[in-house]
This record gives structure tokens, C-alpha cells and sequence, in this order.
């Protein structure tokens, strides 16, 4: 498609959704007339840059259903971005939302070269998380086999992986290296295998980790950017190229802008990620700052796509930490250590990557009011911590008990992340 | 008796460091063991002047505690220990630890425990004539 062509529906499209947003969503008008903007007047994507971002934090104060732009009756699926009340954001799809997300996710699959003579697993979580049921309804659209594995039971995703001819493997990079792992451990032959492609997501990933995988399984491996307030996997993918992701943009505009000033940055600047959705009607967003660290290129692709290509995603403005695609911000954790009486507010998260999966141990610091001379007492202290680590943010997280003052004091902020992941060549 | 407890972690010259201020200090130990976890440790041990020490510990910023625990000296002998478990057994009274070590000099040995009833498992030994100890003695 020319660029000219794809700006025509752009602007048609914005036009459209800036006025949905206006007249359905309370917190997006209010926005809107304290920045003194006329969604009316909106006449060229130029006039983008003038409005109002919309933050991680606007879908939270807007929990639970508060972003959604349509009546309930209109809406018919849900999806959150993590499972922690107070930190969720909430999104809402329409039948057309569904419709449109399978097909993006059709496109991305397509683009990665998956055919309808391909059988996917996909093994990505499903649920309220958007991976799993993102991909999968996408395949369906695109025609081609589904098994829906969902996530955990490694032994039994490598039986189905070789019984059912398999041939495009859809997980978080890091499933796909242990899975990997524990099948060479197995001794799986993978020669008789159909697996050709593998589809990554879900986590930030290095070309490291690409080149590892794909020396360990029989594939291609490529990346799939996605994100449920944006609609969930499907926003951008990698084509044979493999130079960037295209982003599909008759559906979301892109945008890089300086994180600390807002200002939008020129082509191949490293900036922030802002998306506006161009088509989605359940949850619709406007400049949504997605704290991801990328830049845009739109020089056409050798594949022929004149869609733009986002540079992957390795880091982060804000302290969210990815852990095996899960979303977990530092605080969570600081509140349920701090729920416990005389556990000492000194904590240190430690991330690390144990047989290719992300480890999480917890850092805590006993007092002495907690101190028991019985081994059970402090062993029960630790087991429900862990406990409560585990309902908050849904992930088995290691506590370990520490002399109080042991973690290193700071002057300045506390160095409350330890990120050794980064180490491995995996960012 | 009391017993100084105090937590380790689990990491090189943790023990040390506890070990090195009680050594300053001139503190002898007369009994000690150490409980360990994968995940960390508890160091236990009776010293002749418990309340001193362990406020000493504290403001060397150890974390410790004082912790009344039994202690009874037995026949050095074959079932020596045995008779003393027995009795506190078909009291239904439960040891979460001990720890026990001979003297030298004397046909003794030395057990220190906690119970989760110290009062009941007073009066049980006592009603078999076992005396407690107030101090282990040299």
C-alpha cells in the first residue's frame, strides 16, 4: 500500500475514534477539555502530536470497567493485563474487536510464514491474559490448525509437539529454551520432526537468545510485539526479513517520543512507544504510553511491506519488570512483604534465569520481633510469604530470610531490583 | 536456663562473626548447637551470663534472643537419653529440639531441650526424681 493511501484511512480513522473517545469515555473528555481541544478540529495526523497521552495509570483509576467505550451488552470478552486488583488495567471487546484482532493476528502469523497446512501450538497462557486466546483465534482465522496447549506440563508439550506432527511451536522465548532443554534431556530426536517455525512473545528477548533457540530446536524464530490495552498480540510482527517488526498500522498509529519531555522524536530515534488505536471500539486508547523503548523506521522493508518497522523492544521507562510475561511492578511484591508484621521493610527482588526460565527470589530482612529459636516458626514465616507473593502476582517466587541490615542501604533510592537475567545475553 | 539463640544466613563467616564478638568478649560456651535450613541457620548456645550477652549481640545488631529451655544430666550410659525421652513421651509432651554432649570428668552427660510445655515437662521429671539444671556445670 502507498503511504499516501494508508494516511487517508488513517486520518478517517482517528477522526472517527477521537470523537467515540469524547463522547464514552468520562476520563478521556476530561482530558481533552483541560488540554482545550476540539476532537472536531482534528484534520491532519500532524494535529496527533497536540493531544493528550493516555498512561498505565488512566486504566487503572479507570478499574474496572471504566475505559470501556461501550455498553456492557456490546462488549463480549474481557481481558486484564495482570490479575492484581489495583494495578489490572481492564479491556473490553467487541464483536468487531474480536473480529479484528483474529485478523491482525492472522497477518502476523502469515507474516511469520505460517500457512494453513501448518499445526500450532500455542502455548501461551489462556486466560484473563491476552496471549494464548489472541493467537489462537487468529490461527483459526487464518485457517490453519489450532491445539491449545496453554502453558506449564513440559514433558506432555513435547509428547503433543511430536505425536501431532507439530510444526509452528507459539510460546514466550523462554519456554521455548527450557522446553528445549528438557527435551535434549529426553533424548527427543527432533529429526523426524515436523517443527519448522517457532513464534515468540509475550517478553523482551535478545538476538542471542534467537540464535541459541533456534541452534536447539529445528526452527525459524520470530518475534510478535503486542499488549492487551493495546488489543494483545497482534500489534507488530517479524517478517522473513527479520529487520524490525512491522506494525500494522492501518490499525494502531505509532508514535516514539521523548519520555521525559513528551516531544515527538524523528524517525530512527530511540523514544518511548505511544499507540492510538485506529479501529477498536470496546476499549479504545489515545497516545497510550506504553513504557516500551523503541524507534520507528519507515523505509520500506526487503519483504516488500511498506507498513513501519519497530525496533524490538529491550527495555523499559518505568521499573515494570517482565517475568516469564507476566507484568509485575516492584510495589506489588513491597506490599505483601510489608503486610507481615515484623518483616523489616528492606527488600531486594533478585531476577535471574535458571534452565532459560526467568527465577524470581525475594530478598527479606527478619526482625527480631519475628526471630523465633525454633527453625519451624521462621520456615512457616517464609511459606506464606511465598504464599502470598504467589496469589498477588501470580508466579512462584523464592523468599529468602536475611540478618536484619544485611541488604546493602542506599543513600539515594533503593537498589530494589537485582537483574541478573541481562547477564546471559538475555535482556 | 537460658539459652541465647541467634539467626544465621546461610553464607561464609556468618557463624564466624558471632563466634569472633563472643571471643572479645571473653563469653565461653558451655553448650551450642546449629540448626540449619537450606535457607538459613539458628545458632543456639547457653553461656554463664545469658542476659548480658545476648544484649550485647543485639547491639552489635545480631539478631538474638533468649529462650528458656530445660537441661538435665544423665547417666553417660547406653539408654541414658533414652529414659529421660521416655518420660516426657508417655506424657504426650513434644521436643521441638535438643542437643546433648558429655563432660570429661564426670560420667555425665548433659541434655539441653525445649518442649512445647516446659511447666508440664518440669513436673514430669521431677516426679521421677531427674533434677533440672540451673547451670551446665564443668
Amino acid at each position: 500500500m502507498l503511504r499516501e493511501d494508508l494516511h487517508k484511512i488513517q486520518l478517517n480513522r482517528l477522526k472517527k475514534v477521537l470523537v467515540r473517545a469524547y463522547h464514552n469515555l468520562p476520563y478521556y473528555r476530561k482530558k481533552l477539555e483541560e488540554s482545550g481541544i476540539d476532537v472536531y478540529k482534528i484534520n491532519t495526523l500532524e494535529d496527533l502530536k497536540n493531544l493528550p497521552f493516555t498512561t498505565k495509570d488512566d486504566l487503572r483509576q479507570a478499574y474496572p470497567f471504566g475505559a470501556i467505550a461501550e455498553p456492557m451488552h456490546n462488549i463480549v470478552r474481557i481481558h486484564s493485563s495482570s490479575g492484581t486488583t489495583g494495578t489490572a488495567t481492564v479491556v473490553g471487546y467487541t464483536p468487531q474487536d474480536i473480529e479484528t484482532w483474529s485478523e491482525l493476528m492472522a497477518r502476523t502469523l502469515a507474516g511469520c510464514g505460517v500457512t494453513q497446512e501448518d499445526i500450532i501450538q500455542v502455548a501461551f497462557g489462556y486466560g484473563l491474559f491476552t496471549g494464548g486466546l489472541g493467537v489462537h483465534y487468529g490461527a483459526e482465522k487464518l485457517g490453519a490448525t489450532v491445539v491449545p496447549m496453554s502453558v506449564g506440563n513440559t514433558l506432555r508439550q513435547i509428547q503433543i509437539l511430536r505425536d501431532f506432527g507439530i510444526s509452528v511451536l507459539c510460546c514466550t522465548p523462554s519456554f521455548a529454551l527450557y522446553l528445549a532443554e528438557v527435551a535434549r534431556e529426553n533424548n527427543v530426536d527432533w529429526t523426524r520432526s515436523r517443527l519448522r517455525l517457532g513464534i515468540f512473545g509475550a517478553e523482551p528477548w535478545s538476538e542471542e537468545m534467537r540464535a541459541e533457540i533456534e541452534k536447539k530446536l529445528p526452527i525459524r524464530a520470530f518475534d510478535i510485539y503486542g499488549l492487551s490495552e493495546v488489543i494483545g498480540p497482534g500489534v507488530a510482527f517479524e517478517c522473513e526479513a527479520r529487520n524490525g517488526l512491522h506494525i500494522s498500522e492501518d490499525h494502531f498509529l505509532p508514535e516514539v517520543i521523548d519520555p521525559k519531555t513528551g516531544q515527538v522524536l524523528p524517525e530512527g530515534t530511540t523514544g518511548e512507544l505511544v499507540f492510538t488505536t485506529l479501529t477498536k471500539e470496546g476499549t479504545p486508547v489515545i497516545r497510550y504510553r506504553t513504557g516500551d523503548i523503541s524507534a520507528l523506521y519507515y523505509e520500506p522493508c526487503r519483504c516488500g511491506r511498506t507498513m513501519v518497522r519497530m525496533q524490538r523492544v529491550s527495555s523499559r521507562t518505568d521499573d515494570m519488570l517482565i517475568i516469564r510475561g507476566v507484568n509485575v511492578y516492584p510495589s506489588q511484591i513491597e506490599s505483601v512483604i510489608l503486610s507481615f508484621d515484623g518483616v523489616e521493610p528492606h527488600y531486594q527482588i533478585v531476577l535471574s534465569r535458571e534452565n532459560y526460565l526467568d527465577q524470581i527470589a525475594v530478598h527479606v530482612e527478619v526482625s527480631p520481633q519475628v526471630f523465633s529459636d525454633e527453625v519451624k516458626v521462621l520456615e512457616k514465616l517464609k511459606k506464606q510469604i511465598e504464599e502470598k507473593l504467589k496469589a498477588e502476582l501470580n508466579l512462584s517466587c523464592e523468599v529468602k530470610l536475611l540478618e536484619p541490615k544485611s541488604i546493602t542501604r542506599s543513600e539515594g533510592k533503593a537498589k530494589r531490583v537485582i537483574d541478573l537475567r541481562k547477564k546471559e545475553g538475555v535482556q | 536456663m537460658k539459652q541465647i539463640s541467634v539467626f544465621l544466613e546461610n553464607r561464609p563467616g556468618s557463624l564466624y562473626a558471632v563466634l569472633d564478638k563472643l571471643r572479645t568478649w571473653n563469653v565461653n560456651l558451655r553448650a551450642l548447637s546449629l540448626a540449619d535450613t537450606a535457607e538459613f541457620g539458628v545458632l543456639r548456645f547457653i553461656v554463664e551470663n545469658p542476659e548480658k550477652t545476648v544484649e550485647q549481640l543485639k547491639n552489635e545488631g545480631f539478631t538474638a534472643t533468649l529462650t528458656e529451655v530445660l537441661a538435665v544430666g544423665v547417666d553417660d550410659r547406653p539408654g541414658g537419653l533414652c529414659q529421660v525421652v521416655e518420660m516426657l513421651t508417655r506424657e504426650g509432651i513434644s521436643i521441638e529440639y535438643l542437643y546433648a554432649f558429655v563432660s570429661p570428668h564426670k560420667d555425665k552427660a548433659y541434655v539441653v531441650f525445649r518442649v512445647e510445655d516446659p511447666e508440664k515437662a518440669r513436673k514430669t521429671l521431677e516426679n521421677h526424681t531427674i533434677p533440672l539444671l540451673e547451670e551446665i556445670p564443668f
